[in-house]
């Protein structure tokens, strides 16, 4: 993985250096809240409900067991002994006192981490396929082309105040894990008719209060134009995006407004222009970058052998793993989810267990994925039950990816401050309700989202069944979306009619996975049957 | 009755206004009326509160009690994680946010 050069940690050690001082001044008096809250922002410490809460980059999700270990540690050290992994790949901590954020930063810079743009209207956390770099499907590692950009996106001086934030994802295979195309830009590497490796750029895709998939941009940008023409999407953005309304300043709702034609017009208009300036960096930079993501020293002569006599063992291998790359290898997702549990939240314990096994198993590696789970991308099959009976050991063994159990869900407001409805409670009443493992099999495959408001960090809008949490005159309310999806077949949920109680959105999905399984034909899952035969059956089940 | 609230400069914690200062427990509030807006000014003016606001509450046989729900959760702390609030040993204590 990407090791910073000395501009890297310079940059990382100096502003760790400033924000000190910017604290210093605030606790002193000399900076009042309206000077500093834009201060701390960008440095990724928000004001929450209970406390400030420190969101901190996962470059594309991945990680390194020293990374791993210190997130770990700073949740005993500096927090309640817990983080919480995002649908951002990063991770955050809800019990951050103020004074002790310069230290934090300090020891994340000294693994090459920190809290830059996770917050504020600027490019943020770069995002990726959790299998990058091991993944049988993919084209090339999608990696190195996220860490070019950003390179060119932190603390790029023109895009620093952008009218909103930025959200960036790049993918190299046919099946999309990152929901490429629900991002502000979405970036597909593809190889065109030569052989020749580019990059399809897809824009103005997002989610939150007016969801909109990203329309395709253009086919092919080689790879020598890869940043101009990033930098031509932002300039047009940048110069038209609305700054009156915060509620339209997505480019969402640029690409929307202007025509999905007419944006593309100004961004070759522009591209064309920065084609006469030397922006792009050189290939040989390129070349540098990769050569961090080289694979690592699989052995050619592992065995594919995999012994599952153990019941629990054979389950969560044909739930949780993947298919990789190099035989003898698999890519294993650690849930995140226990039954009943709060997904996406990790003991420190369990992050330092996590990070040991990544040394031991997965040659130094690890993932965060947008769902928020965690991924040893690279485990050797003869090793699989070793590491399978230490996550066993530890609570971390569910089997549960991507079924009804594997629920995203945002912090909402337990957390949040500006959620409207709780997140977590729902979440947890589900993963109970569908808690064995033959009830989940049943069902298969069911992406469930929940969001505590219209923002839709739980990705609501892209389940497949989504929930979204709003305040009805005070109490909290639950509207039940269906066919939403996040991947090659994106697609939008839509809601099904009046919104529920806590007990009574529960009771909705079991009634809606009813009517799948007496409606579901062959292989479909529950997606596919929802698109075959539609709303109406659902809604008459559930409301009667 | 008018409580104020807002959360700790140094640490972030929840924190209610007790007519003299600031506590962690709502049970502590005063009833501001209407000097919410001038306590705002000042007590942020003095550094030790940040993100001061006033809210409706009323007080109740179990104690007072904001009127909205997420300063109630402001109040208890995360319902999912009870363990982290003053009341950690009780179960139910998350039904009074409800």
């Amino acid at each position: 993985m990407y090791k910073y050069d000395e501009y890297d940690q310079q940059m990382v050690d100096t502003r760790v250096a400033e924000f000190r001082d910017q604290v210093r001044r605030r606790l002193a008096g000399d900076l009042t809240e309206d000077q500093f809250k834009p201060l701390r922002l960008q440095n990724g410490l928000y004001l929450q409900l209970h406390a400030y809460m420190l969101r901190v980059a996962v470059p594309y999700g991945t990680l390194n067991s020293a990374q791993m270990t210190l997130l770990g540690d700073i949740a005993d050290k500096y927090d309640r002994g817990y983080g919480h992994f995002t649908t951002r790949q990063n991770i955050q901590y809800n019990w951050i006192k103020l004074e002790d954020t310069p230290d934090i930063l300090a020891e994340l810079a000294k693994v090459e981490m920190h809290a830059i743009q996770t917050s504020g209207n600027c490019i943020r956390n770069i995002s990726s396929d959790q299998y990058a770099g091991a993944a049988a499907d993919e084209i090339v590692d999608p990696r190195p082309y996220a860490e070019l950009l950003r390179q060119w996106s932190s603390f790029h001086p023109e895009f620093l105040v952008l009218p909103r934030k930025f959200k960036i994802a790049v993918i190299a295979s046919e099946t999309d894990r990152a929901a490429m195309r629900l991002h502000d830009i979405g970036i597909k590497m593809v190889k065109n008719d030569a052989g020749e490796i580019g990059a399809r750029f897809y824009a103005g895709g997002g989610m939150g209060r007016t969801p909109m998939i990203a329309p395709l941009i253009r086919e092919f940008v080689p790879l020598d134009q890869l940043i101009t023409f990033s930098e031509a999407c932002l300039r047009v953005y940048n110069r038209y995006g609305r700054r009156d309304n915060k509620y339209k300043a997505r480019i969402k709702i640029l690409v929307h407004e202007l025509g999905r034609d007419e944006y593309v017009r100004q961004v070759e208009e522009e591209f064309a222009h920065l084609l006469t300036q030397p922006i792009e960096p050189p290939l040989a930079e390129l070349e540098r970058i990769k050569a961090h993501f080289v694979d690592p020293g699989f052995d050619a002569n592992a065995s594919d052998d995999l012994d599952l006599t153990d019941p629990d063992f054979r389950l969560w291998v044909e739930r949780n793993t993947h298919a990789h790359k190099q035989a003898g290898y698999v890519i294993a997702t650690v849930s995140l989810k226990p039954v009943g549990g709060i997904p996406g939240d990790a003991t420190a314990d369990q992050i330092r267990l996590m990070a040991k096994l990544a040394k031991d198993y997965s040659f130094d590696e690890l993932r965060v994925t947008h769902a928020q789970n965690i991924v040893f991308p690279h485990v050797r099959k003869a090793d699989l039950y070793t590491v399978w009976q230490a996550l066993d050991e530890a609570g971390l063994s569910t089997a549960n990816l991507d079924t009804v159990g594997d629920i995203i869900a945002c912090p909402g407001l337990d957390y949040c401050s500006l959620a409207n409805a709780r997140s977590i409670p729902v979440a947890q009443k589900i993963s109970e309700r569908f808690g064995s493992a033959q009830r989940q099999a049943e069902i298969g495959e069911l992406k469930l989202k929940i969001s505590g408001c219209i923002n839709a960090c739980g990705h609501h809008h892209a389940g497949h069944i989504g929930i979204l949490g709003v305040d009805k005159k005070g109490l909290e309310n639950y509207q039940l979306l269906f066919g939403g999806s996040e991947g090659a077949d994106t697609s939008l949920a839509k809601i099904i009619g009046p919104g529920f109680t806590e007990d009574g959105v529960v009771d909705a999905i079991e009634k809606a996975t009813e009517v799948y399984l007496a409606n579901k034909q062959g292989e479909e899952r529950f997606l596919d049957t929802y698109r075959r035969i539609g709303m109406d059956p659902f809604k008459e089940a559930i409301y009667g | 009755m008018k409580i104020l609230t807002g959360n700790d400069l140094k640490t972030g914690a929840v924190i209610w206004w007790t007519g003299v200062g600031w506590s962690l427990d709502v049970n502590e509030s005063a009833d501001v009326g209407e000097h919410g807006a001038a306590l705002v000014a000042r007590e942020e003016g003095a550094q030790h509160v940040v993100a001061a606001y006033v809210v409706d509450g009323g007080k109740t046989a179990e104690g007072i009690r904001p009127a909205h729900i997420k300063e109630r959760i402001r109040a208890l702390g995360p319902t999912v994680r009870l363990d982290l609030t003053p009341k950690a040993s009780d179960p139910a204590a998350a039904d009074w946010v409800i």
